[in-house]
């Protein structure tokens, strides 16, 4: 499977329209030769596995998306784009190829299965993106917030968290 | 506690010390009690905090770290004291104002931030750069690679006790500095690699500038070697501290020199180049035990082959315009400004509306002197980006901290944490 996906998008990004190429059995986009793989979030960590045993053997980066003002969004054919997405970005340092793993997670249940278990190096980034985005990485070993103090309430990366200002109370100028 | 008994509790299967912070506290009321510390000292390990304010932390860094005696058991890195929201910052400015934005995460190597950000606008744009820009572009960054492994070598030598070192670093670093500063403006925050090639193309007599940097410094890190590598104290301290193998790295998603350290030559300038690494001759350094020495002259010695590079780019600097002429990125020249309206209106829409950059989603990397400096942008069509998403090395080697220092000794998790180079404003961006 690994190959047909990898072939089809070596050999032509402009023309395969006629079939939605697939790679571990989920569908696989070419951003401009960049190999993007769209799995549902019970297939998730399936493909990671599988991406795992294949040669992606470090998880560069997992990060999260807050689509919620960018709806329209495009994603692969036959996907319904939901309000996050969480990226994980995989590299092979044999084949020297990377890939990237896009997972559509909806509003009312922002939940993700954790990678740590098999990408200890995700322990990190999966905290940030649980941090600033409020999406919980089911069984992580280490669910606390990393970059915002423990007791804060929301989730700052959201689009909805407003940018907002703490009122500086400027002193008069004496005598004047 | 003698080092045969640190081997022997050496590595459990984790590392981290995963612990709330009400559990911390707690511990540490005990610590306060002024029974428990006229008491006689227990046997069990003691739970202690190392910063956020100690000057070896390298910026605010805070390791809770439970304590065998002198030997380090469990820890963890705790961060989050220098977040200022920068992500959230980069939503709010156009992807020209980006740059200025994202400098500012790693302030010890500011042009390879810029440079991230700026390949991926670039590619979602679909812009060509001119080669001159490029090349402009691999020379800053080179020296910036220089300046910052000497800014490394500089708190290295001083976390291990050669202050001399610290004043030696600061010295020769400040003359790539002066040249930044010649050619961006400012030492450091420079905003001069902007989407679509640079700010401003090299001064004149930057020739000259470059060479005497290129001349100087050999002498320099013939020093630096007299004066730590072959040094037994220098030795002691390192060889062996510290030690990660291919595979834990690998794991935990390090990357860097403390990859390289391993044996792994994992570099993206050569595995997967970018600007026109393909084009110039130089050595991956990599090497061989995984500990703190390798990752120290591993530093040492990728100065030497970033003056092999800047040697190149001064032979091959090409001639030409050192940003794109696509009039959509680029603001029209200052002279036309001044006979044009339509200029003149051009050149003041792109710099307060910005320009529009395609929807899409790309991720570029570059190697950083820390490791994998990667970016995640996402744009909806609009002049500010979606989400810019900065993936900092610093940040992700931070977590094998716990695995290199466990077992180790209170002395050398200094010597350690200096290896692993993080830059705080980075980690916490």
């Amino acid at each position: 499977m690994a190959d047909e996906g990898a072939a089809a998008d070596d050999a032509a990004p402009a023309t395969e329209i006629a079939e939605q190429p697939t790679m571990f059995g989920v569908p696989c986009t070419d951003e401009r030769g960049q190999q993007v793989l769209h799995p549902s979030r019970d297939e998730y960590l399936d493909v990671l596995g599988m991406a795992a045993a294949d040669g992606f053997e470090l998880c560069v980066d997992v990060c999260a998306v807050d689509g919620l003002t960018n709806r329209g969004r495009a994603v692969a054919p036959g996907i319904e784009p939901e309000r996050f997405e969480v990226v994980v970005n995989l590299l092979d340092l044999r084949g020297r190829r990377r890939l990237r793993i896009r997972t559509q997670v909806p509003a009312d249940d922002p939940q993700v299965p954790s990678a740590v278990s098999l990408y200890p190096g995700a322990e990190a980034p999966e905290r940030e993106a649980a941090d600033l985005f409020g999406i919980s990485f089911s069984d992580h070993p280490d669910p606390s917030r990393i970059l915002m103090p423990p007791d804060w309430d929301g989730h700052p990366l959201r689009k909805d968290y407003a940018i907002g200002a703490i009122p500086v109370q400027f002193k008069a100028v004496e005598g004047r | 506690m003698s080092t045969a008994t640190a081997a022997a509790i050496r590595r459990p299967a984790d590392a981290v010390l995963r612990i709330s912070e009400e559990a911390a506290l707690e511990a540490a009321v005990v610590e306060d009690d002024m029974e428990a510390v006229t008491a006689e000292p227990g046997d069990g390990p003691m739970l202690i905090n190392m910063g956020p304010q100690h000057p070896s932390t390298h910026g605010v860094l805070r390791i809770a770290m439970e304590l065998q005696g002198e030997t380090v058991l469990r820890s963890k890195p705790i961060i989050g004291y220098l977040h200022t929201g920068m992500e959230k910052t980069a939503e709010d400015l156009t992807f020209l104002q980006g740059p200025t934005n994202v400098t500012r995460m790693d302030y010890a190597s500011p042009l390879f931030t810029e440079l991230v950000f700026c390949l991926a606008v670039e590619d979602l744009l679909g812009t060509e750069i001119p080669p001159r820009a490029t090349w402009i572009r691999m020379l800053m960054c080179e020296l910036n690679r220089m300046s910052s492994h000497l800014l490394f070598l500089a708190t290295n030598g001083m976390d291990l006790g050669a202050v001399g070192m610290m004043l030696y670093g600061w010295k020769e670093r400040e003359e790539i500095l002066r040249f930044f500063e010649s050619v961006t403006g400012l030492r450091m925050n420079h905003n001069y690699i902007r989407p679509g090639g640079v700010a401003a193309d090299l001064p004149d007599g930057w020739q000259d500038d470059v060479e005497h940097i290129l001349t100087v410094l050999p002498d320099r890190l013939e020093q630096f070697d007299t004066l730590m590598t072959g040094q037994p104290i220098w030795r002691d301290r390192t060889q062996g501290v510290g030690v990660i193998t291919a595979d834990e790295a690998i794991a935990m998603s390090a990357t860097g020199p403390l990859l390289r350290s391993t044996g792994e030559a994992w570099d993206l300038r050569r595995t997967m180049p970018y600007l026109a690494y393909d084009e110039v001759d130089f050595d991956v350094v990599v090497g061989a035990y995984g500990d703190t020495f390798d990752r120290y002259s591993i530093r040492l010695n990728e100065i030497r082959e970033s003056m092999r590079i800047v040697a190149q780019c001064l032979d091959k600097m090409p001639k030409g315009p050192y940003r794109t002429e696509d009039r959509k990125v680029t603001p029209p020249p200052r002279a036309r400004i001044d006979e044009s309206m339509e200029a003149l209106i051009h050149h003041f829409k792109i710099f307060t509306e910005g320009f529009r950059v395609p929807p899409g989603e790309t991720y570029a990397a570059v190697e950083s002197p820390r490791g994998e400096l990667g970016c995640y942008l996402v744009s909806d069509g609009g002049p500010k980006p979606q989400r810019v998403h900065i993936r900092a090395p610093s940040f992700v080697n931070l977590q094998s901290l716990p695995h290199l220092m466990y077992g180790g000794l209170l002395a050398d998790a200094i010597a350690i944490i200096s290896s692993v180079d993080p830059i705080m404003g980075e980690v916490d961006r």
